[in-house]
């Protein structure tokens, strides 16, 4: 299927990509890969695709005194390829390894997929995780959006309409730290039906159908959960926590 | 043997375009002012069409059936008794059966507004109940107006087996799911009426033009002169492409309509799989009956498999079932059989044979069956099929259906696949790692792949288009070249290459000199094309045959030239003696210097058209041991294929590196089958799996390395011993892979009876 017809805007200004997306169906579009499969099938029909790559800084990797500032329209291989300055040692990289595959991380940002919260990806999971922080751009200037706080449900954010997300700030792990990632799925590459997130200090469930978990321990799953989601979260959870407690 | 023909492993003569790039599909085909199609299909899985309203602006751009005139629908009665027929309109009429079923045709500048007026077509539907599963609504209520009920056939082979007394009797009841073929390439058209051959001019991604052409030409009402059916490369077949669609009738009344303005439609992914899930849906009940043990007294089983919709030509909706009661009884020594079948219509797409047929749910449902026999009889699963496989000295063997099984050593294959993974030590293994809390376990399956079977076998299961002789064309060129025509098509088989090296097998000019040229039906023999692992055997026995013709003529115009009366055709050349002339010379002097051959001999033409058929028209019996080892994740329900082992006999290999990538190429779509792939569909009969994120086919990291072993027993029937295996490696998959599963978890009194075995069903059937 083909997509219905649609403008495409590409940014030049922070301020002209605002007044572009406050247009009635205006959509922001990065890396595409799953807007332009679901505007293929016709499920999306923005008027207007408003191109934030372009913007200034959208593609910049800045190591901070406290960590990583991450510009939204950085890539999954550029994370993968080690592009990008490692404050997570080597957590990022091998998490984006593991995303779609190299097709789809050549053009999917890390911006995209967060927007996008689709709760079986994986860096709504991880960001949460890494207590990062999101900056946000909207009418009324800059704000600041913890990571914990941004998926509401899934495919929702605390994103507003009409804003933009510039970049997310990630916290520079301690040196040596030691992690671990367990994600379910049924083949290399696919959604997952589950994620575990170990750090240090930090454990958490993912793909839970619903925003990512933060666990004291593996009681503290989400009530709601049906029986099966529940013992593929405990034992991705279970799983993360021993690769990173592994000698 | 030289070290280009036959046997030889050289490496493809097509391979050089598609790694580079240079292959051309339907997709690459243009023609200036083409204008794109598309189609309206049904959102519903079966209603009665009130109206359809043609969106106003538009009316000359949109096509149904009320205009389509003088097209006949598409009809693939089978000729056995009982069989039900159904007319499968190119756009719908009256009433709609599946969804995708096309309803309107489209044309516009460019697919996107084809697609924009396609969604302004009003439409009402008055939906009716849907038949989604082929035994709660085998009865009804029917889904064809004048049927009874919704059987399309019901077979029985009627041996009354209550008189078998058996110690050991195991049943069990298990489901196959209906899957989508996902070749590469999706179908594709792009026709045109050509004004000055008067012809219609078809490009279409098939496997099989010359029947797609004869079935175009009676739909439309035009002689098959007038009808022209061009395949260019095809991105994979598996019998997704062994049909004569409803679009190409649709776009063929339109294009002959229009004159010259070309058009194209390219079948995308979400049509394909919300229209197209079109195989594999089997249901069996199977009891086995075997003495203390293990030896085989009887086979009784019951089989319905779901037909679809329609009757797909040419292949007829029971094909399948039909061929599912002539082989369940594999390869084994079965003294007693009795098995019904049924065919039934549901409202989902025609059953098409996707590549292993049948073949591969009656493997399924035997193998897994057996294996719950050996566990009963308290023998291992080789040992129990040692003790009922026929063995070389039975051969050729004749089993309860008549199959005539050709030659092999069936337990030897399989004590080859049992020695390579260790079986004998398995067991201690197993036991290690279930000290360790992992579940691992090991599965076989053995069976035999009848291909290449012709006229009487295929007249027997009732199909409305009966192959008979293979045809090639070969034609010395001026040059000293060869150019071979044949009607199959090479769809990622090789054939480029395996037909050129038996034509070089006979006649010695190197593998770049000689050119198959296939896929056109003005160009080629007429053929029923590429399907039922026939064109190895087929074309290459038809090729190797004018080959044969071409060298005899060849060698009596270099006795003529050399003056002598013992000449021997050797290194491409005619010798006699110390004297010699090349081939080539031969090849200008006939062409283009006649007069230097007396007239008898200018008549004897250089360019061969001869048909082929096996010494018996029963077919080659290529045969498999499949060995998996599996690991099984309790806490997740996840499968991992440890080792995959298989020991294939497929007589002489044309070309051992492409039996290879046949075999290896089947054996990942069996390893979908056995644990990926699978078209849900839920009460209103909507397909559940519409993009590839929820249907699943295996990628490189699901299929693990998997190594061959080749035994290497030449067929009598073939002309050079090769046996038809195209379809081999996918039969195996699903039944070693889920008796490897079963071995792991059977200590806890669990098995698995449906595929594909994904996590869900494995946790299941663990709590």
């Amino acid at each position: 299927m083909k997509p219905v017809a649609f403008d495409y805007a590409p940014a030049e200004t922070l301020a002209g990509a605002l007044a572009a997306l406050a247009a009635p169906g205006a959509k922001p579009l990065s890396g595409g890969q799953s807007l332009a499969p679901t505007m293929n099938l016709r499920l999306v029909r923005p008027a207007t695709l408003v191109d934030v790559k372009p913007l200034p800084g959208l593609r910049d990797a800045l190591e901070t005194p406290t960590g990583l500032r991450l510009g939204a329209a950085i890539t999954h291989a550029e994370i993968e390829d080690g592009a990008v300055p490692d404050v997570t040692c080597g957590f990022l990289a091998h998490v984006a390894r593991g995303i779609a595959y190299r097709a789809v991380r050549n053009r999917g940002t890390i911006g995209g997929s967060l927007c996008h919260a689709d709760p079986a990806a994986d860096w709504p999971s991880c960001m949460a995780a890494l207590n990062a922080t999101m900056i946000v751009a909207g009418q009324g200037g800059e704000r600041r959006i913890p990571a914990r706080e941004w998926m509401r449900a899934p495919f929702v954010t605390a994103l507003a309409a009409g804003e933009i997300l510039l970049a997310v700030e990630i916290p520079r792990l301690p040196p040596g730290s030691r992690w671990g990632y367990a994600k379910i799925n049924r083949k290399v590459g696919e959604f997952a039906k589950a994620l575990g997130v170990a750090l240090p200090g930090v454990l958490l469930a993912g793909a839970i159908e619903g925003p990512p978990a933060l666990l004291g321990s593996l009681d503290d799953l989400p009530p709601g959960l049906d029986a099966q989601h529940r013992q593929l979260a405990a034992v991705a959870v279970t799983r993360a926590a021993a690769m990173r407690d592994a000698a | 043997m030289s070290r280009q023909g036959v046997g030889a492993p050289v490496l493809r003569k097509e391979d050089g375009r598609f790694l580079r790039g240079r292959g051309r599909y339907v997709g690459d085909i243009a023609f200036p002012g083409m204008r794109e199609v598309a189609f309206l299909r049904s959102p519903v899985a079966h209603g009665i069409i009130r109206a359809i309203t043609k969106p106003q602006g538009y009316e000359a751009q949109v096509f149904t059936w009320a205009d389509l005139e003088g097209v006949q629908p598409i009809r693939a009665p089978s000729s056995l008794p009982g069989f039900r027929k159904s007319d499968q309109y190119p756009l719908a009429h009256g009433r709609v059966r599946q969804v995708g079923e096309p309803i309107a045709m489209v044309m516009a500048a460019t697919r996107a507004e084809a697609e924009d007026i396609a969604e302004m077509i009003g439409l009402d539907i008055e939906e009716l109940p849907a038949a989604t599963d082929m035994l709660a609504h085998r009865a009804g209520p029917p889904i064809h107006e004048n049927w009874p009920d919704n059987v399309v056939l019901h077979t029985l082979v009627d041996d009354d087996i209550s008189d078998v007394a058996a110690p050991i009797v195991v049943r069990r009841q298990l489901r196959t799911a209906r899957q989508h073929m996902a070749p590469m390439e999706g179908r594709g058209v792009v026709v045109r009426w050509d004004e000055r051959m008067e012809q219609l001019e078809m490009h279409s991604s098939s496997q099989m033009v010359h029947v797609t052409k004869t079935g175009l030409a009676e739909c439309l009402g035009l002689p098959e002169a007038a009808v022209r059916i061009i395949a260019p490369d095809v991105g994979g077949g598996f019998g997704y492409k062994g049909i004569l669609l409803q679009e190409e009738v649709a776009m063929g009344w339109l294009a002959r309509r229009l004159g010259g303005t070309a058009l194209r439609w390219i079948e995308d992914r979400r049509e394909a799989l919300s229209a197209q899930a079109n195989c594999r849906e089997h249901h069996y009940d199977i009891a086995v009956h075997a003495d203390h043990d293990g030896r085989i007294l009887a086979i009784d089983c019951e089989a319905h498999v779901d037909s679809g919709a329609y009757s797909a030509y040419p292949f007829s909706a029971c094909l399948e079932a039909a061929q599912v009661a002539s082989i369940l009884p594999g390869p084994y020594v079965v003294p007693r059989y009795r098995c019904r079948t049924w065919s039934v219509a549901t409202n989902k797409a025609p059953i098409l044979p996707y590549r292993g047929v049948a073949r591969t749910g009656v493997c399924y449902a035997l193998e897994t069956t057996l294996d719950a026999v050996a566990r009963q009889a308290g023998i291992s699963p080789v040992e129990l099929r040692l003790r009922n496989l026929p063995g070389p000295e039975a051969m050729p063997y004749i089993n309860i259906t008549n199959k005539i099984f050709d030659s092999g050593d069936y337990p030897e294959a399989l004590r080859r696949a049992a020695d390579a993974v260790d079986a004998a030590g398995f067991p201690a293994r197993q036991a290690a790692a279930r000290a360790e809390g992992r579940l691992i376990g090991l599965g076989f399956a053995v069976f035999c792949e009848q291909g290449a079977h012709g006229t009487s076998v295929y007249h027997g299961w009732g199909i409305p288009f009966v192959p008979g002789a293979e045809a090639a064309q070969v034609r010395l060129t001026p040059d000293g070249g060869l150019e071979v025509r044949v009607g199959v098509q090479n769809h990622g088989q090789g054939m480029e290459t395996t037909l050129a090296q038996v034509a070089h097998e006979l006649l010695g000019m190197p593998l770049d000199r000689i050119r198959i040229i296939h896929g056109d039906t003005a160009l080629t023999p007429y053929s029923t094309g590429t399907w039922g692992s026939r064109s190895a055997v087929m074309a290459g026995g038809a090729v190797g045959d004018a080959c044969a013709l071409l060298r005899e003529r060849v060698l009596a115009i270099g006795a003529h030239l050399l003056q002598a009366e013992h000449v021997e055709y050797r290194d491409g050349a005619i010798h006699a003696g110390a004297a010699s002339v090349p081939v080539a010379e031969i090849a200008r002097i006939f062409h283009r210097a006649p007069q230097q051959l007396p007239p008898e001999m200018q008549t004897q033409s250089l360019e061969v058209t001869l048909g082929h058929k096996t010494v018996r028209d029963t077919g080659t019996f290529s045969y498999a041991a499949h060995a998996v080892e599996a690991e099984v994740d309790a806490a997740t329900g996840q499968v991992k294929l440890r080792r995959y082992l298989i020991v294939e006999d497929g007589g002489v290999l044309l070309n051992p590196l492409v039996a290879d990538g046949q075999v290896l190429g089947g054996a990942a779509q069996g390893i979908g089958t056995a644990l990926y792939e699978e078209m849900p569909f839920d009460t209103a009969g909507q397909p559940l799996a519409s993009t590839f994120v929820d249907y699943l086919l295996p990628g490189a990291g699901e299929v693990p390395d998997i190594e061959i072993l080749h035994m290497e027993t030449p067929s009598p029937i073939s002309r050079f011993g090769q046996k038809g295996i195209g379809e081999s490696g996918a039969i195996g998959p699903p039944a070693a892979i889920v008796n490897a599963i079963n071995d792991a978890i059977a200590h806890l009194g669990r098995e698995v009876t449906d595929i594909p075995a994904t996590p869900e069903r494995i946790l299941a059937a663990l709590a």
